[in-house]
């Protein structure tokens, strides 16, 4: 037995070295969502449908994600326009009580929602990178509540190419316009702009989602 | 082609051409196969060989190490049969002058009072004869008779008296027979026990003896002896394995209870590797803490004998050194039951909070029935449970430890003499191949062998002393 033993001692050595050597992780797990949530004009009344994004993303992430809900505005650049952001506890009942604080922070929002003007769209996206950058997660993902329809007034500057490296960007419930409605070249041209602007940005991803029960397995995959 | 147009001309050069080539290199093939079948069966049949005897020096080992465990067993269960009946002498046959004593009083009691039991018979009276004298005066006296009529009456009131006594003596003589049944119980009691502790002695010698038998045979070195304790190790690696599943599904639901409070101390956010969590980690740790502390308190109690430092320390050590993982046990048993609860806790503040988030309103909190409050004091209990039942792994894991090395050196054994079997087997087969091939090519040049045969005979003919020496040289090439 000895004499077998020997032979496999340097094997068992080497086994075991690889497994140790395998155990340690670099990776940074955490998962921090963004949620740009579109108040402009008509679409103020669908802000609301929000909520349910909002709940689902509070049910589902975990001790130690990060999660930020901000509204688009005439000119979002702004941390003002932040409702709430919360990176949660690592002990699960603190991140239990601060899922509440946040749930009854966007829902006093969202009762008293008041449309804007303009809609600024790239504005948000900028504040939101910065946030999401800023987190250090491994995982960063954008989700844009908007009919994806950008107004800006004529002092507001948004015509250079923006950096969303690292971050994949869903946009939901993008509704029709009336005049999409008349020529729906319209609505998927804008999609199609809005593609290619993130994808030169550097974005991981970008989706339209219309049906929110699509976006579970698209939020679970990480 | 040679000739254009003439394929079976050209064919037939090729074929003559091939053949005379090959006929001129017979012998360098002949040489060149016969080394190859060499060079790979040479290696096989030696490393073959070297594994039978690396197999030969396992079984020697195996057995050595097998004969010299059982020993150790036996050696231990001897010593411990020997306790045993130390034990019961000191404990039972201790008391045993004392038993005597008690027995020799209890006889000697009786031996007297069955002494004064004994019947004196009475004496005849005196006055009988000079009565029969009287009563053979013939005469019709009436003097004789009233003397005879006073006898009489003197002997009625005698006989009453003496029957009287007679039977007043014979019942203190049965009163005192009554007071020998306690004594004959108490005697027969005492008789009884005596009976029992040397049945009890008498069973304790024959499990000696039997272990001296075994012992006996061990020494000896007896082949019978070791196949049964190498089938007894097979069985005992499957019985040990068998348990050992259980406990490990014993162990699974006890990390299931502590894994998700333990994100409550370690954090829950933390990922070491794939989807390993540190809280898992830390709750695995937990439960190998507590299997090892499980070990120590085995290892202390003599049940187990896994570390031989332990069963070194003295008395008084050993018993502190149990009394510390005893008490770890006990402590890491309470955390557990109560991270049990925090789990319970945990869960529910979970789904209350779920709860409101699909329902998006304040939620009627059900009231708290004594029903909802069973798992979570099932789950208390289990948790508080839990790490004693792990501490009796130790057991089994001790039992697979020492039957792993037999059947792991049996298994090893015969690997290695199926190995050898295999590459002594291949070795054959590449040399009788190589055989087979220069057969094979003698018989592609079969003509010009012929020829060059016939050749050699008419130069024999012509030259006789020859033929012998290249006859020898053919005969060797051949072999």
């Amino acid at each position: 037995m000895r004499i077998v033993f020997s032979h496999l001692a340097p094997l068992l050595l080497a086994l075991v070295v690889a497994l140790l050597a395998g155990c340690g992780d670099a990776r940074n797990h955490a998962h921090a969502v963004y949620v740009l949530i579109d108040t402009s004009g008509t679409y103020a009344q669908e802000a609301v449908k929000a909520h349910r994004i909002v709940n689902y993303l509070l049910g589902t992430l975990n001790p130690g994600d990060s999660l930020a809900v901000a509204r688009v505005e005439s000119r979002s650049f702004s941390e003002k326009d932040i409702i709430a952001k919360v990176t949660f506890d690592q002990r699960p009942s603190q991140a239990n009580a601060q899922k509440r604080a946040f749930q009854a922070a966007v829902d006093a929002f969202l009762k008293g929602v008041q449309g804007s003007r303009y809609t600024d769209i790239t504005g948000g996206l900028l504040q939101g990178a910065e946030y999401l950058n800023e987190s250090g997660a491994g995982t960063k993902t954008l989700i844009v509540f908007s009919d994806m329809q950008e107004e800006l007034d004529q002092n507001t500057v948004r015509d250079f190419p923006i950096d969303m490296t690292g971050i994949r960007v869903i946009a939901v419930n993008v509704v029709k316009l009336r005049t999409d409605n008349a020529d729906p070249r319209r609505y998927f041209g804008r999609l199609e702009a809005w593609q290619q602007r993130l994808e030169d940005a550097g974005a991981k991803e970008w989706r339209v989602i219309n049906d929110l029960e699509r976006l579970d397995p698209v939020l679970a995959r990480r | 082609m040679i000739w254009p147009g003439n394929p079976g001309l050209s064919a037939a050069t090729w074929l003559l051409g091939a053949v005379a080539f090959l006929y001129a290199a017979r012998t360098s093939v002949h040489e060149l196969v016969r080394s190859t079948g060499q060079a790979i069966a040479g290696p096989l049949r030696a490393i073959s060989r070297w594994l039978s005897a690396a197999a030969d020096e396992l079984h020697a080992r195996n057995r050595a190490v097998l004969l010299g465990q059982a020993r150790r067993e036996v050696e231990a269960r001897i010593e411990r049969e020997f306790e045993r009946v130390s034990g019961l002498v000191t404990r039972d046959l201790d008391g045993y002058p004392s038993l005597q004593r008690k027995l020799q009083d209890e006889i000697a009691c009786m031996e007297e009072d069955y002494k004064k039991c004994g019947e004196v018979p009475p004496a005849s009276p005196d006055w009988v004869e000079a009565v029969a004298a009287v009563a053979r005066v013939k005469s019709g006296n009436e003097m004789v008779q009233k003397i005879l009529a006073d006898i009489s009456t003197s002997i009625n009131v005698m006989h009453d008296k003496s029957l009287a006594e007679y039977r007043r003596a014979y019942k203190s003589r049965h009163r005192i027979l009554g007071r020998f049944l306690p004594f004959w119980r108490s005697v027969e009691r005492t008789l009884s026990r005596v009976d029992q502790k040397l049945e009890g002695l008498r069973s304790s010698a024959a499990i000696v003896d039997a272990q001296m038998d075994k012992y006996g045979e061990i020494t000896a070195n007896s082949d019978r002896v070791a196949h049964a304790l190498t089938v007894s190790a097979f069985t005992q690696l499957v019985v040990s394995l068998l348990v050992l599943a259980v406990a490990a599904g014993g162990a699974f639901v006890n990390f299931k209870l502590i894994a998700l409070p333990m994100s409550e101390m370690v954090g829950a956010g933390d990922i070491l590797a794939g989807n390993l969590r540190t809280s898992e980690v830390a709750a695995l740790v937990i439960i190998l803490v507590e299997t090892s502390m499980g070990l120590f308190v085995m290892e202390t109690l003599r049940i187990t004998n896994l570390f031989p430092p332990i069963a070194q320390l003295d008395d008084r050590m050993r018993r502190r050194l149990l009394w510390v993982s005893g008490t770890l046990l006990i402590v890491l048993a309470a955390v557990e039951a109560s991270l049990a609860l925090m789990r319970d806790m945990l869960i529910a503040d979970k789904q209350a909070l779920i709860q409101s988030l699909a329902l998006g309103a304040e939620q009627v909190m059900i009231a708290d029935k004594w029903v909802g409050n069973i798992p979570t004091i099932g789950q208390m209990v289990l948790g508080f449970i839990l790490p004693f039942a792990l501490a009796f792994v130790a057991i089994p894991l001790e039992s697979l430890i020492h039957s792993a090395r037999t059947v792991g050196g049996v298994i090893a054994l015969a690997l290695m003499r199926l190995l050898a079997f295999v590459l002594r087997l291949v070795g054959h087969i590449a040399k009788h191949t190589s055989r087979v091939l220069i057969t094979l090519y003698d018989l592609i040049i079969v003509v010009p062998l012929m020829i060059e045969r016939l050749g050699k005979r008419a130069v024999a003919e012509v030259s006789p002393p020859v033929a012998p020496a290249l006859e020898a040289e053919e005969g060797r090439r051949a072999s």
